[in-house]
């Protein structure tokens, strides 16, 4: 395949994005079910088109054709096949295919299973999601060309970044954009009803199945890439607060409120203009991650790209779509009408306290990420914002939140009664009050609050299965009453009990990776040993390893674990041949959640090295608890309620098995 | 803590604009509970980018925390016992030594660009206790590739002076 093909594609693809722009909201407005009818087979024609280039650009990397430059830049004859498939999104203009590839796949599957959505609220959706299309794909076309060729082409490529030639770097990014992007749908559907005037409950019930499958990806990439740099960095850390990393929590905080305040608009139609403007906000924080991730204006890893050009595009982007449907949010938002009234003390009034510091901390981090930038700017000087910041300002945040999220879920709708739930929750007090007790009994040293932190945490998870107990009535009925009870309660609180307990096991696993771990660094020779948190362990050599594209200098060392056998630890300094550049390859053992964690420094000429031993306590505990979070999103997702989407005669039937809620 | 602050109203006896009011407070109180933090947290954990010449021409106070920037001189770095280094970081007009102690990131060398964090002794020699090169080979960090065009060592659009980085066709 030539990847002239792929450019023209692009270019066609542009055209048909630009025809769904306008047609389908040019028959809206005239009433035109004719016009209106165009958007679902462009937008499917769209997304061939765009994947036709996708696939033509992918060729090219697997035949490893070095006249395109991109594949010159990024892939190399003698990588794994894998590595050169993720070097087509592991590279700047390829990411950006990859973005628009997930975008025209939304505004696909709109077309093809939006069936039950009102004619104008889909012509209207589609259109908005051709905006975005267009502006993407011109973006890409006049920036950032993947197909671009050099003559005469070279015979080798310059290889991808080794940090990037990892698996889990691999499947980070699209899990990533699947989020980022699909959080344009619950974007597209807001600015869609503000043009329309018409926003009701069913209208949260279309939006709450998009922003669960955004936010479960979301969910799943931010995870991933936290494991990434935790083993493959070297350092032991596994959030940084990098500003790249913050650019994706930032659009996770407002989609989980998001998530949280569509349940009171879908429920009791309460809460609907801020429903709306968070749609707004988490898909312009979406698009601020890309323009912070995209222009190079920060420094990272992830920057491919220092083009002004390119930056001033996307800002450009940023300030037209987001200025423009605040503009529309502030003209039109006012019309909405409010219903629902609701006490302060009932779940509505829970939910509004969930949306409140999420968003605060969203607006914390978005102070810490862009105030280095802004100062700079205004007055040039270069201040870094460290981790105490946002371990300040995060952390106290979040405490409230999660001592209220148990709570919400035994409030009443409309008035709620805190003594009567408060008694409800006795054994989730109890286990708190256990659970520290044990931890300050058990533990030496650590901080004075973790064995605190590790009873809120308990708290969280016990009052999460609290939830489902209560709603069965487990012990309380006959346990066939209960199993039947627990059969007929919907998915949607199975999927939110089991995402809330994920946030308790989360936590447990900080709490005993920050405040327990332990950390040692020694110079080792061959012979020498070293004990970390009672383990013995021995460097028996140094051995040079030639690997595929790299070579590995590998530290062997034997662990003994109370005098017994416990297998052998290979970190290795590791150095891509094509690059010449070194990375740091740590080893992990892994005992029941907890793991033990060595990392090598430089070897000396005298034949010794440095290596770092962690024990982290728990720590696996913090990518099971996003695990848990997600298979409670995906419970949630499987709801019948959410799969028939708009009320619809058969909804009936569905009711009445079921108990109601 | 819940919903501290409310008062627990078991018998609805709130009017309309009494639960508007009390949602408004809410919000108030948690804006400004987070205002606060924001405030209180930036001022304590804020560091200075500084080069060598700034350190030189600031005629900055010893004891201060800050990060200093620049490329590892050639030829500076001494490794001691017990993994001590030594090094000069150098912005082309002024340097200054730097020793630390640990393992250095993976693309610490000399001719590099790297930026350290830690205080500046009294004979302005700086004690770093963290070096940061989490920077990919291609580019520079940006403080250090900013202060070096200042110095005039390095203009906009050559590419980074490090022996590693492929030119970038136009």
């Amino acid at each position: 395949m030539s990847p002239e093909i792929g450019h023209f594609a692009l270019v066609l693809g542009l055209a048909l994005a630009l025809v769904q722009s306008i047609v389908p909201i040019w028959g809206s407005r005239r009433g035109d079910a004719a016009l209106m009818g165009t958007a679902p087979p462009v937008a499917l024609g769209q997304f061939f088109f765009v994947a036709l280039a996708f696939a033509t650009l992918t060729h090219a990397y697997l035949v490893s054709d070095f006249s395109v430059e991109n594949v010159f830049q990024n892939s190399h004859s003698t990588k794994p096949l894998i590595y050169k498939i993720s070097g087509v999104w592991g590279n700047h203009e390829g990411s950006m295919v990859l973005w628009v590839l997930i975008l025209t796949l939304f505004s696909a599957l709109v077309a093809l299973f939006g069936r039950n959505l009102p004619l104008t609220l889909k012509a209207n959706v589609l259109a908005v999601q051709g905006w975005i299309t267009a502006a993407f794909l011109l973006f890409i076309l006049k920036t950032s060309n993947p197909f671009a060729r050099i003559t005469p082409a070279p015979m080798e490529g310059r290889d991808l970044n080794p940090l990037l030639q990892d698996v889990g770097l691999a499947i980070h990014p699209p899990l990533l954009y699947l989020g980022y992007v699909g959080f344009s749908m619950s974007f597209a559907f807001a600015v869609a009803a503000l043009i329309d005037g018409k926003l009701d409950a069913a209208w949260a019930r279309w939006v709450r199945p998009w922003t669960l499958v955004a936010w479960i990806f979301l969910t799943a990439g931010i995870s991933m890439g936290s494991y990434w740099a935790y083993y493959e960095l070297g350092w032991g850390g596994w959030w940084f607060w990098d500003p790249v990393e913050n650019a994706s929590l930032m659009p996770w905080l407002a989609g989980t409120a998001l998530l949280h305040s569509a349940i009171v608009m879908e429920k009791r139609e309460a809460l609907k203009v801020w429903t709306v403007l968070l749609a707004i906000l988490t898909f312009s924080l979406s698009l601020l991650g890309t323009f912070l991730v995209r222009s190079g204006v920060l420094t990272s890893v992830h920057a491919f790209a220092v083009d002004p050009e390119r930056g001033v595009f996307i800002l450009a982007i940023l300030v037209a779509f987001i200025g423009g449907s605040l503009a529309l949010y502030a003209w039109r938002a006012p019309t909405l009408k409010q219903g629902g009234l609701f006490a302060p003390v009932s779940r509505e009034g829970a939910l509004v306290l969930n949306n409140l510091f999420l968003t605060a901390s969203c607006a914390a981090v978005l102070v810490g990420t862009l105030y280095p930038l802004a100062l700079e700017t205004l007055t040039g000087a270069k201040i870094s914002v460290g981790p105490p910041f946002f371990n300040w300002t995060f952390g106290p945040l979040m405490v409230p939140l999660m001592i209220a999220m148990v709570f919400g879920p035994f409030l009443a709708w409309k008035r709620g009664d805190l003594l009567a739930v408060a008694q409800r929750l006795t054994l989730a007090f109890a286990a708190a009050i256990l659970a520290t007790l044990v931890a300050y009994a058990v533990t030496t040293g650590g901080p004075v609050m973790a064995p605190l932190f590790v009873g809120l945490a308990a708290y969280v998870i016990v009052g999460a299965l609290l939830d489902i107990a209560e709603r069965i009535q487990l012990f309380r009925a006959p346990a066939a009453t209960s199993l039947a009870r627990a059969r007929g309660l919907p998915r949607s609180a199975w999927g939110a009990a089991i995402a809330h307990a994920g946030v308790g096991v989360m936590l447990l696993g900080i709490v005993g990776e920050t405040a327990y771990k332990q950390e040692t660094i020694v110079q080792m020779r061959p012979g020498d040993s070293v004990q970390v948190a009672g383990y013995d362990i021995t460097l028996q050599g140094l051995v040079p390893v030639q690997g595929p594209n790299y070579r590995d200098l590998v530290a062997r060392l034997t662990v003994r674990e109370g005098g017994v056998d416990a297998g052998t630890l290979a970190p290795a300094k590791r150095v891509y041949t094509a690059r010449a550049m070194p990375t740091t390859e740590a080893a992990l053992k892994t005992r029941g959640v907890s793991q033990l964690y060595v990392s090598p420094g430089d070897a000396s000429t005298d034949g010794s090295i440095a290596l770092r031993f962690f024990y982290k306590p728990m720590v696996l505990l913090i990518w099971i608890g996003t695990l848990v979070m997600m298979l409670g999103g995906v419970l949630s997702l499987s709801d019948r309620r959410l799969r028939v989407g708009a009320p619809k005669p058969s909804a009936r039937r569905a009711a009445a098995m079921q108990p109601a809620e | 803590m819940t919903t501290t602050g409310t008062p627990v109203f078991v018998r609805g006896g709130m009017t309309r604009k009494q639960r508007r009011l009390t949602l408004i407070g809410i919000a108030l109180a948690v804006l400004g509970l987070a205002a606060g933090l924001v405030l209180y947290s930036l001022s304590g954990s804020i560091t200075l980018f500084q080069s060598p010449t700034d350190i030189v021409e600031k005629n900055l106070q010893p004891g201060a925390r800050m990060r200093l920037g620049g490329l590892v001189e050639a030829g500076s770095v001494r490794r001691g016992q017990n993994m001590e280094v030594a090094f000069t970081v150098t912005d082309g007009r002024n340097s200054i030594p730097v020793a630390y102690r640990g393992i250095l990131p993976d693309l610490f060398r000399e001719g590099q660009g790297v930026v350290t964090e830690g205080v500046l002794g009294p004979d302005r020699s700086f004690r770093a206790d963290s070096v940061l090169a989490r920077h990919d080979e291609n580019y520079m960090p940006k403080e250090v590739a900013d202060s070096l065009k200042r110095q005039g060592h390095w203009k906009p659009g050559d590419p980074a002076p490090n022996p590693n980085a492929p030119a970038r066709s136009p």
